[in-house]
């Protein structure tokens, strides 16, 4: 065995952002479903809309913004050698995920007890074009939501390496891939909030 | 050479520090306000307010916070494909749409 190392950091990233277009052709087919939806249901949408509790779901995205910020600054400190503040920022990150959970958590769960969930009595007797909407509002917040878990956990991980060194001021390749994932999550919450939220 | 390490190899820039990014991140909280308070104006306002701000925020976090800024060209025509490919279904979807 000898010493030599293969590393190609670029092709990583390349390959990591390849992978956040597929990604984005996911969910941007739900958002032009959506559009076609709401252009041919506007008045329920509109409606459908005012039932949600858009306090929540701009707090969400304080909560989502900053911790997209905390995880750039953790590569920041890992570029610097700051191995206790990258840890410190990525610990953020990962309360400020698990905080969105909960307020998401706190936001479905009055949603259920109003009788609104995917196949309920209830929302089977509301116009088609609500239903539409509530049906697409459970859709693809519960993927977005699906995506803050596998973030959070690949970020656990990233923390771990960084404790223990393998992520470090030479080698962090892993991290900016984690924060891509995780900033690609902040991105479609950009684009929840006027879609569901503001929609009224 | 082996060793293609990105960053250092490709790109000798310096890298940004941390008030580029708590910048960028005010901005952003800044352009959150301005999406919420426009969508209190009315139908027409907020309309503007989601398709003007909306992709400017998304702009900012794929140009600063996933440094799409210091990566070369190729990084930000695979962006750019993907997203002209959801265009272009896009206006398929509604030219049929529109002519039903």
């Amino acid at each position: 065995m000898s010493g030599h190392v293969h590393r190609d950091d670029l092709g990583s990233r390349l390959g990591m952002w390849l992978f956040l277009v597929t990604e984005m052709v996911l969910l941007g087919g739900l958002f032009i479903g959506y559009s076609y939806m709401r252009h041919r249901y506007p008045a329920e949408f509109h409606h459908g809309g005012g039932e949600l509790n858009a306090t929540l779901g701009i707090i969400n995205t304080i909560v989502l913004l900053t911790s997209s910020l905390t995880v750039v600054l953790a590569i920041v400190a890992v570029q610097r050698a700051e191995k206790k503040r990258a840890m410190a920022f990525l610990w953020t990150t990962l309360g400020l995920g698990c905080t969105f959970l909960v307020i998401k958590g706190f936001e479905w769960s009055a949603k259920f007890h109003h009788g609104l969930y995917p196949n309920a009595p209830h929302l089977a007797t509301l116009p088609p074009g609500e239903q539409v909407f509530f049906g697409l509002y459970f859709t693809m917040t519960g993927l977005h939501g699906l995506h803050v878990i596998v973030g959070l956990s690949v970020l656990a991980v990233l923390l771990y390496w960084v404790a223990t060194d393998r992520i470090r001021q030479d080698r962090y390749i892993h991290l900016e891939n984690g924060g891509l994932y995780w900033h690609l999550v902040d991105v479609i919450w950009i684009f929840l909030l006027p879609l569901f939220y503001l929609a009224a | 050479m082996s060793d293609h390490s990105g960053h250092t190899a490709e790109h000798p820039v310096a890298h940004p520090g941390y008030g580029t990014f708590i910048g960028i991140w005010l901005l952003l909280l800044l352009l959150t306000a301005g999406l919420v308070s426009l969508s209190h104006l009315g139908q027409t306002a907020a309309v503007w307010g989601l398709l003007i701000l909306t992709p400017l925020k998304a702009g900012l976090v794929f140009y600063y916070f996933m440094h799409l800024k210091y990566e070369g060209p190729l990084f930000k025509i695979v962006l750019l494909v993907t997203l002209g490919t959801l265009l272009i279904f896009f206006a398929l979807l509604f030219s049929d749409v529109a002519f039903r």
